[in-house]
């Protein structure tokens, strides 16, 4: 094969698509991660809110809210971030309501979780997917 | 301590007893998070706030816990039940050992 220009062009582009592609969200790790907060139980669905935007232009502020009627706590996790923890809210007998927001950053399009953790010990799960256009973890 | 670390929150001056209020929170820090590198490549180290705890009359309202991935000036809001009249005391705790804190008192119609 003779190697043109044009071939040489595609070439590069190709490898550096390649270079740019992001990397897989490791789910394996996060449901690591979510192993440790909810210690191994069974997580079901439930009563919880998780209101994130469906797109973020800037991944270094993405607004995120959860509300969990009855939950103790609350954790958020993303599942494409260097590391899969990102908050956890532990409500106190003042907590008007079992919900609260807060500003993350997320490296890239993924998914972001939020286990709560109920008053009878039971632990529920919501997901949504946010597509990020300019990652927020610095590199 | 960090530079610049400035607390801010609102909370309404009165309500009536037994009202829920909504609390908004936010402090200046650069929550840096530790992937960040310099222009040398070398590894930006960790410095955030990593807990976040919010007080009435020494009762809690809620405590926080904050890893890495939350925004620079780190904003919280939140509801909080008003049995009576007193202090809410707002506390942030750095990676360096700094505590910083904020008190405001609320009066019950």
């Amino acid at each position: 094969m003779e190697l043109t220009r044009r071939k040489a062009l595609m070439l590069g582009a190709g490898a550096t698509a390649l270079a740019f592609m992001p990397s897989m969200p490791a789910t394996a790790a996060v449901e690591d991660a979510i192993a440790e907060f909810t210690g191994g139980a069974d997580v079901g669905e439930g009563d919880i809110t998780l209101t994130t935007p469906e797109i973020a232009e800037n991944g270094n502020t993405v607004p995120v809210s959860v509300d969990a009627p009855g939950a103790v706590s609350i954790a958020i996790f993303a599942a494409g971030n260097p590391s899969h923890d990102v908050v956890t809210f532990n409500f106190g007998p003042l907590a008007a309501s079992h919900s609260a927001s807060t500003r993350m950053r997320l490296a890239g399009t993924q998914d972001v979780i939020a286990i709560a953790k109920m008053s009878d010990g039971s632990f529920v799960r919501a997901a949504n997917q946010v597509k990020v256009t300019i990652g927020g973890c610095g590199g | 301590m960090a530079k610049g670390v400035k607390p801010r929150v609102k909370v309404p001056k009165s309500v009536s007893a037994g009202e829920t209020i909504t609390i908004k929170t936010l402090i200046s820090h650069k929550m840096e998070s530790g992937q960040r590198k310099d222009k040398e490549g070398n590894l930006i180290p960790r410095s955030i706030i990593n807990r976040f705890t919010c007080e009435f009359n020494g009762e809690t309202v809620i405590d926080v816990n904050l890893e890495p991935a939350i925004s620079t000036n780190p904003y919280f809001e939140f509801e909080a039940k008003v049995p009576e009249a007193g202090d809410f005391k707002f506390t942030w705790y750095d990676d360096d050992g700094s505590v910083y804190e904020e008190t405001k008192s609320i009066a019950v119609n």
